[in-house]
Order: C-alpha cells, then sequence, then structure tokens
C-alpha cells in the first residue's frame, strides 16, 4: 500500500502562558475518516490544543499541516474556511433568536457558499433540516423554538448541527458530551456514528471515556500539556502511566 | 386573592419574520398605522412649524442620523463613544471640496458620504480587533486627536475654518433633504438587520468566536459595517457643513457624540427606531429649554436621568410592547 499524506499532521506543538505550558510539544497524525479521542485530566491542555489547530490562539512553537497544506498561525475564519469546523465546549447561542435562525450564519459563510455553487437555496429550510438531522422534532416545532428555552442537551446538539453546516471535512468536537445525561448521551451516539459513516475526520475531546472508546479508533492522552500515551483505546486504558495520571500516583 | 398582569399578543396571527398574511384591512392597517402616522405628523409639522424650528428639525434630523450610524455600530459589536469623527470628517471633507474645489453641493455631499465612509473606515481598521470599550476609547480619542492636527498645523483654516461655503436653495430644501435621508437610513437598516447580512452582524456582537468559527471573517464584515454607519454619519456631517455654509473645529465637538447616545438610551437601543425617536425628542427638548436659561442643562440632565431610570428600556420598546399587546389583570389562585 502507498504512503499518502496524513490528513492532519501536529508536529512538537508548544504553547506557553505565563510560567505554565499548556501545550508541549505534542505530535500526532490523522488518517482520513479516522476518529481520534483525545483524553486528560482537567487543565491537560486539551482545549488549548482545538485552539492552537483551529487558529484561535498561536502556537509558540510547532507547525501544523492540513492535507498537506500549513496553516499554523492562520486566522481562524481562514482555517474554518478550509474546512475544520469545531464546537465550543461552552455553547452561547443566540438566545433571542429560534434555533434554526443560529444556523444561518455558518451557511451564510464563503466556503458554504462555494461548496454549493452559490445554489444554496433556502438556508432557512436547510437549517430546519439540519437540526432535524442532530434531533431536534420538527413535529413538535423544537427548530422554531427560541434558543432561550432550550434545555442544555438541545444547545449542544445544535452545536454540533453548526459544525455540520459549514460541510467541514475535520470536526474537532470539544466535550460535546459534557453536561449531558446518560440516556442524551446514547441518542446523540448515533448522530456521531452517522458522521463517521460519512467518512468526515473526527478529533473527540472527551471526559465519558466509556463512549469515547466505544467510537474511537485511536486515543490520545495529555497531563500537563504532554501527550503521554497513544494508540487503540483498548491499550491506553490498560497503560500504568495512564493509570497514574487519572488517579494519581501511589502515597510514597 | 393575587392579581397579576397578563399578557396577550395582538394582532396578525399567522405571522412570521418575514412574511405577512394579511387577511383583512384592519391587518393592514395595523401594520401601517405605526409607520405611516408618525410619517405623515412629521411632515404636517415641517409645514406648521416658522424657519427658526425649520432650523431645529434640520439639526434633530441630523443628529437622528448620528443616532442611527451609532445604532448600527452597537448592533455589529462595536460600541462607538466618537460619532463626532464621521460627522467632522464629513464635514471637512465638504468644506475642502467646496472651498479649494468650488464643487458645487450636488457633487460634495455625494462625495463626502463616500469618502467620508472611506477615511474613517480607514482610520479605524487598524482597532477593529478591540472589543467593547476598548474600541469605544479609540473613537473617543481619533475626533479630539484631529481637532488638534487641525489647530496645531493651521491646515484647512486652522482655528477660523473655512466659511463662506456654498448654501443649499432654502431652508426648506434642507429640511427635506434631511428628512428624507432619515427615514431611507431607518428603512434601510430595519431591513438590513433582519437579512441573514444582518444575522451575521448580531452574530458578531453575541459571539463572534463563534462566527469565526464558521469561516466568516469578522473584520471584513465589521468593517462594512462601519463603513455604512460611518457614510451615513458623514453624510450628516456633509449637510450640515453647507446648512451653515462653514466648516471648522466645532464640527468634532463631544456634542456630537454623546447626544447620539443620549437618543439611543432615551429611544431604545437595537430597534433603529427608538434612537430615532430619541433624537426628535431630546433635540427639540434642548432647544425648547433656551428660555429657562441657566439651569437647562440641569433640567435637561435630571430629563436623561428620569427617562433613564423609569424607562431603562427606551421609549420604543415601550410602545411597542403596549401596541403589539393587550394587558389585563387576572385573579391568581392560590
Amino acid at each position: 500500500m502507498k504512503e499518502e499524506a496524513p490528513f492532519l499532521k501536529v508536529t512538537s506543538l508548544t504553547k506557553q502562558f505565563g510560567g505554565v505550558r499548556a501545550v508541549d510539544t505534542v505530535s500526532f497524525d490523522l488518517k482520513k475518516g479516522e476518529i481520534l479521542g483525545v483524553i486528560g485530566p482537567n487543565g491537560s491542555g486539551k482545549t488549548t490544543l482545538v485552539n492552537l489547530i483551529t487558529g484561535f490562539v498561536k502556537p509558540d512553537a510547532g507547525k501544523v499541516f492540513y492535507q498537506g497544506r500549513d496553516i499554523t498561525g492562520m486566522m481562524p475564519h481562514r482555517i474554518a474556511d478550509l474546512g475544520i469546523a469545531r464546537a465550543f465546549q461552552m455553547v452561547k447561542p443566540f438566545y433571542q433568536l429560534p434555533a434554526f435562525k443560529n444556523l444561518i450564519i455558518p451557511l451564510f459563510s464563503p466556503r458554504v457558499k462555494r461548496l454549493t455553487g452559490g445554489k444554496y437555496g433556502d438556508r432557512d429550510a436547510i437549517a430546519i433540516d439540519l437540526l432535524e438531522e442532530v434531533g431536534f422534532e420538527r413535529d413538535s416545532f423544537v427548530p422554531f423554538k427560541m434558543a432561550s428555552v432550550l434545555p442544555h442537551g438541545y444547545l449542544k446538539r445544535m452545536e454540533l448541527a453548526l459544525c455540520m453546516a459549514l460541510r467541514p471535512e475535520l470536526i474537532i468536537l470539544d466535550e460535546l458530551f459534557s453536561g449531558l445525561s446518560m440516556a442524551e448521551v446514547a441518542s446523540m451516539l448515533p448522530i456521531i456514528e452517522k458522521l463517521m459513516s460519512e467518512n468526515l475526520t473526527i478529533i473527540m475531546i472527551e471526559h465519558r471515556l466509556r463512549e469515547l472508546f466505544r467510537i474511537s479508533n485511536r486515543v490520545m492522552v495529555l497531563n500537563y500539556g504532554k501527550k503521554i500515551a497513544e494508540g487503540p483505546p483498548k491499550e491506553v486504558m490498560e497503560s500504568e502511566e495512564v493509570k497514574k495520571a487519572y488517579l494519581g500516583s501511589e502515597a510514597e | 386573592m393575587e392579581h397579576r398582569k397578563e399578557r396577550i399578543d395582538r394582532g396578525i396571527k399567522a405571522r412570521t419574520e418575514d412574511i405577512y398574511a394579511l387577511f383583512s384591512y384592519r391587518e393592514m392597517l395595523y401594520l401601517l398605522v405605526p409607520r405611516v402616522i408618525p410619517i405623515l405628523v412629521l411632515f404636517l409639522v415641517t409645514l406648521l412649524v416658522g424657519v427658526y424650528w425649520q432650523k431645529v428639525l434640520i439639526s434633530t434630523a441630523v443628529f437622528a442620523l448620528l443616532a442611527l450610524s451609532w445604532d448600527l455600530l452597537t448592533a455589529a459589536g462595536m460600541v462607538s463613544l466618537g460619532q463626532a469623527l464621521f460627522f467632522g470628517v464629513g464635514a471637512y471633507i465638504t468644506g475642502i471640496l467646496n472651498h479649494y474645489f468650488n464643487l458645487s453641493p450636488l457633487f460634495t455631499i455625494p462625495i463626502a458620504t463616500v469618502g467620508g465612509g472611506v477615511v474613517c473606515t480607514l482610520l479605524l481598521l487598524p482597532v477593529l480587533r478591540l472589543r467593547g470599550i476598548y474600541f469605544a476609547m479609540v473613537t473617543l480619542a481619533l475626533p479630539l486627536m484631529l481637532v488638534r492636527i487641525i489647530e496645531a498645523t493651521k491646515i484647512f483654516g486652522g482655528t477660523e475654518g473655512l466659511s463662506g461655503l456654498a448654501g443649499l436653495p432654502s431652508t426648506r430644501f434642507e429640511l427635506y433633504l434631511s428628512l428624507i435621508a432619515v427615514l431611507a437610513v431607518l428603512f434601510f437598516f430595519r431591513r438590513l438587520i433582519n437579512t441573514d447580512y444582518g444575522l451575521v452582524l448580531r452574530g458578531i456582537r453575541d459571539n463572534d468566536r463563534s462566527v469565526m468559527r464558521s469561516g466568516i471573517n469578522i473584520y471584513w464584515f465589521k468593517a462594512q459595517a462601519l463603513f455604512m454607519a460611518s457614510a451615513v454619519g458623514a453624510f450628516a456631517g456633509a449637510l450640515m457643513t453647507h446648512v451653515y455654509m462653514f466648516v471648522g473645529m466645532p464640527v468634532f465637538e463631544m456634542d456630537y457624540s454623546i447626544l447620539p447616545i443620549a437618543s439611543a438610551v432615551v429611544g431604545g437601543m437595537g430597534t433603529f427606531a427608538g434612537p430615532m425617536l430619541g433624537a426628535f425628542i431630546l433635540v427639540p427638548l434642548s432647544e425648547a429649554l433656551r428660555g429657562v436659561g441657566g439651569l437647562r442643562i440641569v433640567i435637561y440632565g435630571l430629563f436623561l436621568v428620569i427617562f433613564t431610570v423609569a424607562l431603562p428600556e427606551g421609549i420604543f420598546h415601550y410602545f411597542q410592547r403596549k401596541y403589539h399587546q393587550f394587558e389585563r389583570w387576572v385573579k391568581v389562585e392560590k
């Protein structure tokens, strides 16, 4: 089999905030269609890593290559334009607007315009379809409800729909399941699995290890900004170092 | 037995954001009355008042334009404390074109409108990254800086200003030009902010990071909003220059920055009609109080305080609610 260039390549990415190395020489590759899980204790630099890849924070050192192209230090909207969509951990929608109107913004973007050849049709209708895909029941008019009255679970789904609206090739989900009940997570898993079947590449940052291990091909573990383990979910779970990072080392 | 106020939406049942299903004259009137009646009243007033109050109405319209421009910037997340910048730049461009190049108002006003928009946008382009109070500080400083530059370098007439500029045909012409401009800008902005484009602008105000990750260049959109707002402000300045037939350092005065904001607060921010209404209350009020003498500013200030405390949402929001909803007291069973 021929060796193809990695879809996303991150080489010794480093970011320092004051005296803290939030992300410390992290490198990894990602193949197209792969699902990479990123785990780590609180403050281990997971969200900073996402911010570095998506351009919201400029790295001190290291490079990010996307489809063979150097995207290090590009503006966030340029990176999004190339097809990297991210979901924020903190959802902050337009509370004063109906849910579907929230999706107009990504649908209005140059990327969507380009990919649809300018014929995007009725943006409202596309937005409602997208919301239905992530589980907003159209029959009970959920897509038409004000974002301010929607429960947290729906807002998280909307965050996913906002990413999908951009027609991305890589989706980075920053703790999509945080604050959701078991039932809500269970109902969201099929949506992610559907995205997987569409050959989308996904990076998932998650604290819900069981769900993450079920769907990801590979798991990377961060601790104090450093990558301490990487591999198939099973191996990572067994790793001594990971157990130590999560449970703390034994008293000496 | 306790009572509580119940609010029920009045009006048209089948109503969405932009499709109106009109079934009867009643419903058409329901939509038309709040738009047509104020316009008719406004033009009736212009026919009845004398030259002095016509002049007052012109400057009211100018402040209304600045307030509309302020409201558009705020809608896009840019708080401006320097509407005088737009006003002054437009005024000076007009003055220069008329004084040095002898262009007639027919050309100076359009050139100053577009040119003022471009100049102000370029001046503020480096600080578009700043948000909230940081952007506001820069807008506050720029007009103060420009006025000192003119004073120190003595360009464009220095402290004397440029006088003897061309006037417009008549006061009535000036009045109708300014009022039509206000109404045109009002309806344009109100329409614009409800389109998908306007939605993106409001998105930048609420959560600019979310707009960025949607692949939209927020600085490009902010620059466009800034251009529209500053062009409106520059038009106001250009018009005023020809009304006074003079342009000088006073065009950068704080009045032009503060009064539009006061109008927006009194009238109701974010509606465009509110800030315009605010200007049409505050400016004539300030004129009417001239008879009071020294205590004028005190009474004026008191009025502002009372309004902001009693009606923090703004007059327009209040009337809008009263118009769209029935209110009645209902008994609450415990």
